[in-house]
């Protein structure tokens, strides 16, 4: 008997001890072993498909609740933005130019790899502060979240483009694109599902965007980076910085090259900030506040909805 | 057997027409048909039609007789003693090839010229050789003009050459008469293929192209006029010379003559609007336009029992 | 002797106007109580029409507690049946007063009748038919959501379209369920001030629509006054970031439909005849004061010279002149301004080395006239090419590939709309969807219609307007989920609004 894609093969002979949350190290094994010096990851930015270090040399330090040094987290400069937003350019046409169904499964894909560095996350949340028990419910939660999402992209289409009848004789057809490069500043209170559930819905429908982690959870954003160079994702569609959120804001906010920008948060300054900077080209501003991630509103296709444009194309009907 | 001598000008490839897009004419139609034509504007434009009138007759019934009522009626429109009308000769007369000579007797002294359809008209199905017997006989009993019928059966078969051949050969049988194409674009379809023919007939040698034998609905329309009206003007400015233009059938009334002059107007411009360049071929059109022409004399709308029939 | 069309003058005794226009607040015709007015100018003969008022900061608020009044009490309170009953009203009343509205439209703006007569006034109609009818189905246009009215609707339109851009505001606010402050712009009130009219006879209840004249200040006063909800502007895309950054920080939902400078792209394989109406209605249909104008013609190098020759030919048979007369194609520039910012673009464009042409049409003593002009020989760094002018002006570029052809129109911060020619159907829906644009017209142009969204990319605005699409900027989603929870046993009894 084979269970769910994603989790391992369980048969009657040899009961599955993790599925029952026994532990999957025996106590004998772990006695065994010498103590050993751990081996510590060192988190970078993920852009373009590859893990550079800040282009500043700055990091920050990541601290636990003891104050014991967790990481030491890449401090993104504007030129780390900047750099991102030419990959993120670049690869914008060719993930928009994808069949849905080809989006659908590299999201899916993507999905399936998250699934299997489940444990991961966990830890990583706990290691960053977070319950256990949270934090199972948040990464299983990301994990659907991120399936739930695969499932919209070639779907969004059907449900909200339009045959319009017009009067005249000609077919007219609304369509949906995705709006284009869209700076994100990522969730700071989810750090895992929060993250999913905003980038997911960009580029589901073709977008390609840059996010700045939450820097509360830097290290899971950086890990669903990992995740996501080993699905196939080309480089550029989604790139994640980590940083000061008040040093980068202005930034995600004006440049030129970006179409939309999503803003979470709670700060009402930084909020105007966002939006005034859009002005400069008429951005699409996003403004998440307060979000249940776990509620409907999160789980809809209407933040799809968010990051995309209606095109209209007349053609005559004749001979 | 005649000579069948290639293209006189250029030579012609049906491929080289262009494409048109039908809804972008029914547009274009559309919008010119809006145009206001009141007061002086519109009687000279009466007058213009006259001028402009193949008065046709075409029936399997057609007598001497027949045709002299017809031909009276050419040279005496309408007369009305209180008003001085300035009523213009009609253009022509157009019959079967074995009335032309009855015509030709009866037109006699005028400016009004004959007419006459040839190439086994209406259907154009016969042998080329009977063709040109049927043309050579018009010319010879005094047409002044013919209208022959393309082969619409071997153009939609392809044989755009086949056709193209015929219509040369037609040309040299006509000599001195001038040559009007008649497409029967109502058999053609779309608006491509009419261009297509219309480039074809008219590289042919074709003096005037015409819509329809009247014969087969629709007959004349004004996107197909259109269509046509664009293919005489991208040959002028080619090659700098003049075509003529005759829709016919189903042009009743003034109102839509009135149209068909707007859109040669804006179309190929003033030089055009004469005689030598646009006709209208009809049955029944001249007495609504002297009707219309008495009321904008006179101010009083008009009644049928007060202008004779041809 | 050439044959000429008489002058046919549309009579302008159907506009039976006032010789002052109050504002419409309440439901009733109020003098201002800034006891400001203005003029607005006939701009095809330099002649004062009327008088209007000039809303101040004081007008602008007693027109939004008006609104925000019969929002609470009436309007959000009626079945949704019944509002979309009124806009079916308007819509009949607005077809019934069809020829007074388009006379009183081409007066007062300069645009020609036939356009007003054929376009404008039938349009306005269309369009509160076609949202009366959305009023009672919104359940139906948000998948998983119930739609719920915003409020108070702030509304600033520009003065191109006057009356139809009313209709395209008003239309959809009022099926959603909101009230709204309409400011008409400042130099063609008057439709609006007509369509006030109707809206009494229609017995719409007061407050419903409320319609305020002024200038930039009203406009600015009203988009900020702190009692809207939404803002729905349309206008240059200067303006339309004062408005935006106006309302940073305010929680108020906003549309944006700006300005716009769009390829027209002619290929090779083109039907051109059809081509070149395309480009004569993309670029002079309303003077060419159209935001979505077909203002750059791109086209393929190999048939460049013949387009060209056609195109020179088609200008040259336009009709140029008075406003009323049923003949004419192109009417008077809007207004004094209008006409001295086109002239100064004539200007740089000569400046710039384009070779200019005009079609020889003779032009009216008085009035503010402008020829139908190409810029021939213009180039993507070309000012003329980069930026709106708004007028009768076609800038005329050739390409090679059309690969270049979508880039060219793609290199600009605007994103309005886009024309293609092409008689390859395959090729017309690739450069479709690789034009960032909101609005595609492929072998056809200006084409407008009520079911049909409209709307910008880029710095050419935000939402849409139109259709099912033009419905969602005038609304607030829930997810029924929450509403269930509340309120599950009058839904199913059938007692929700």
């Amino acid at each position: 008997m084979t269970e769910r894609r994603g989790r391992r093969t369980v048969t009657e002979e040899t009961p599955d001890r993790s599925l029952r949350g026994e532990p999957e190290a025996t106590g004998d094994e772990a006695a065994a072993e010498p103590s050993r010096l751990p081996v510590l990851k060192t988190y970078k930015l993920y852009v373009n498909g590859q893990f550079p270090r800040t282009e500043s040399g700055r990091y920050d330090k990541l601290l636990d609740a003891q104050g014991r040094n967790l990481a030491n987290v890449c401090r993104s400069s504007r030129k780390d933005f900047r750099d991102a937003v030419v990959a993120a350019r670049a690869a914008q046409s060719g993930w928009a130019a994808r069949s849905a169904y080809n989006r659908s499964q590299v999201l899916y894909r993507a999905g399936e790899m998250l699934e299997g560095r489940r444990e991961q996350f966990v830890a990583e949340l706990e290691t960053q502060g977070m319950a256990r028990e949270a934090a199972e419910a948040e990464t299983l939660a990301a994990i659907d979240r991120w399936i739930y999402f695969a499932g919209w992209a070639d779907k969004v289409q059907q449900v909200w483009s339009s045959v319009n009848p017009v009067a005249s004789s000609h077919f007219n057809f609304s369509l949906i694109e995705p709006t284009g490069v869209v700076s994100v500043l990522a969730p700071e209170e989810s750090g895992l599902l929060g993250l999913v559930s905003t980038l997911a819905p960009i580029v589901v429908s073709g977008n390609t965007c840059v996010a700045l982690a939450s820097s509360r959870f830097p290290l899971t954003a950086i890990t669903l980076g990992e995740v996501l160079h080993a699905s196939d994702f080309p480089p550029g569609v989604i790139n994640l910085l980590t940083g000061r959120r008040s040093e980068l804001v202005s930034h995600f906010a004006s440049h030129l090259d970006v179409n939309a920008i999503v803003w979470c948060g709670e700060d009402a300054a930084e909020s105007l900030r966002v939006q005034e900077e859009s002005v400069r080209n008429i951005k699409r501003v996003v403004l998440r506040e307060r979000i249940d991630w776990h509620g409907p509103h999160a789980e809809s296709p209407y933040p799809i909805l968010d990051t995309v444009e209606v095109k209209t194309t007349w053609h005559p009907v004749g001979s | 057997m005649p000579s069948i001598s290639p293209a006189p000008q250029s030579p012609y490839d049906p491929w080289r027409s262009p494409p048109v897009d039908e809804v972008g004419v029914l547009d274009r139609v559309e919008r010119l048909g809006k145009r206001s034509i009141k007061t002086e504007s519109k009687l000279e434009a009466l007058r213009m039609i006259l001028s402009m009138l193949d008065l046709t007759t075409l029936e399997g019934a057609d007598t001497p007789g027949r045709v002299r009522q017809l031909c009276a009626k050419a040279r005496r429109l309408h007369e009305d003693p209180q008003l001085d009308l300035e009523l213009p000769p009609v253009a022509a007369v157009c019959v079967y090839p074995s009335l032309v000579g009855v015509a030709k007797e009866a037109l006699r002294g005028t400016p009004i010229q004959v007419a006459s359809v040839a190439t086994a008209f209406p259907s154009g199905q016969a042998p080329l050789e009977a063709k040109l017997a049927d043309t050579r006989f018009a010319v010879e009993a005094g047409a002044d003009e013919v209208d022959m019928v393309i082969s619409r059966g071997r153009f939609l078969a392809g044989d755009f050459q086949g056709v193209f051949d015929e219509i040369v050969a037609i040309k040299e049988a006509c000599r001195a008469a001038h040559l009007k194409v008649i497409l029967e674009t109502g058999e053609l379809g779309p608006l491509d293929v009419v261009r297509r023919a219309s480039d074809l007939a008219i590289a042919a040698g074709a003096d005037f192209i015409k819509t329809s034998t009247g014969k087969i609905q629709p007959a004349a329309t004004l996107p197909v006029t259109l269509v046509m009206l664009q293919a005489i003007r991208d040959h002028y400015h080619r090659t700098g010379l003049r075509v003529g233009m005759k829709p016919a059938g189903g042009i009743s009334n003034t109102k839509t003559a009135l149209r068909y002059l707007v859109l040669v107007r804006e179309t190929l411009g003033q030089e055009w609007l004469t005689p030598d360049l646009f006709r209208f071929g009809a049955s029944t059109l001249a007495n609504d336009v002297l009707q219309q022409i008495v009321k904008q004399k006179t101010g009083v709308y008009q009644a049928a029992e007060y202008f004779s029939t041809g | 002797m050439p044959w000429t069309y008489s002058p046919a003058p549309e009579s302008i005794d159907q506009g039976d106007l006032h010789q002052r226009y109050g504002l419409f607040v309440g439901g009733e015709w109020v003098e201002p109580r800034s006891g400001r007015w203005f003029d607005t100018i006939d701009p095809a003969r330099e002649e004062k029409i009327a008088e209007v008022a000039d809303a101040g900061e004081q007008d602008v608020d007693h027109a939004v507690r008006a609104a925000r009044y019969a929002y609470e009490r009436v309007w959000s309170r009626l079945p949704a049946r019944e509002r979309g009953k009124y806009l079916y009203r308007i819509a009949r009343m607005i077809q019934e007063r069809a020829r007074e509205l388009a006379v009183v439209e081409s007066r007062d703006g300069g645009k020609p009748i036939r356009e007003s007569r054929d376009v404008d006034v039938p349009l306005a109609a269309a369009h509160f038919f076609y949202y009366a009818g959305w009023a009672d189905k919104l359940d139906y246009a948000f998948p998983g959501r119930r739609a719920r009215p915003l409020g108070v609707a702030a509304q600033i339109i520009p003065w191109n379209f006057p009356l139809l851009m009313a209709a395209w505001k008003l239309a959809p606010a009022l099926a959603a369920g909101n009230t709204a402050v309409l400011k008409p712009a400042e130099t063609t009130p008057l439709t609006a001030l007509l369509l006030a009219e109707i809206l009494q006879e229609a017995e719409l209840p007061p407050g419903v629509v409320n319609i305020i004249t002024g200038g930039g200040e009203t406009g600015s006063a009203l988009a900020r006054h702190p009692g809207v909800d939404k803002v729905a502007f349309t206008g240059s895309t200067e303006v339309g970031k004062l408005i935006q950054r106006a309302l940073a920080g305010t929680r108020k939902r906003y549309t944006l439909e700006l300005g716009g400078k769009a390829a027209n792209i002619v290929c090779e394989d083109a039907a051109l005849d059809q081509a070149v109406e395309g480009i004569v209605e993309g670029i002079f249909f309303n003077q060419g004061h159209v935001c979505c104008a077909g203002s750059r013609l791109l086209v393929q190098e190999s048939i460049a010279s013949e387009l060209v020759r056609k195109l020179k030919a088609r200008i040259e048979t336009l009709i140029v002149g008075d406003p009323l007369d049923k003949n004419t194609d192109i009417g008077a520039i809007n207004s004094e301004m209008q006409l001295r910012r086109i002239e100064e673009y004539l200007r740089i464009g000569a400046e710039e080395g384009c070779e200019i042409y005009q079609s020889s049409c003779a032009l009216p003593e008085r009035g503010y006239w402008c020829k139908p002009t190409l810029f021939l020989g213009a180039s993507q760094s070309h000012r003329v090419v980069q930026e709106e002018i708004f007028g009768p002006v076609l800038a005329v570029q050739t390409f090679r590939t059309i690969d270049e052809a979508i880039a060219r129109a793609n290199n600009t911060p605007y994103g309005l709309s886009g024309g293609v020619w092409s008689d390859k159907g395959a090729k017309a829906f690739r450069v479709s969807s690789r034009l960032r644009a909101g609005v595609v017209w492929a072998n056809t142009y200006n084409k407008f219609d009520p079911t049909s969204p409209f709307g910008g990319y880029k710095e050419s605005g935000v939402g849409r307007e139109g259709g099912l699409h033009g419905l969602e900027p005038y609304v607030a989603l829930e997810p029924w989920v929450e509403i269930a929870a509340g309120a599950r046993s009058a839904i199913l009894a059938g007692g929700a609004p």
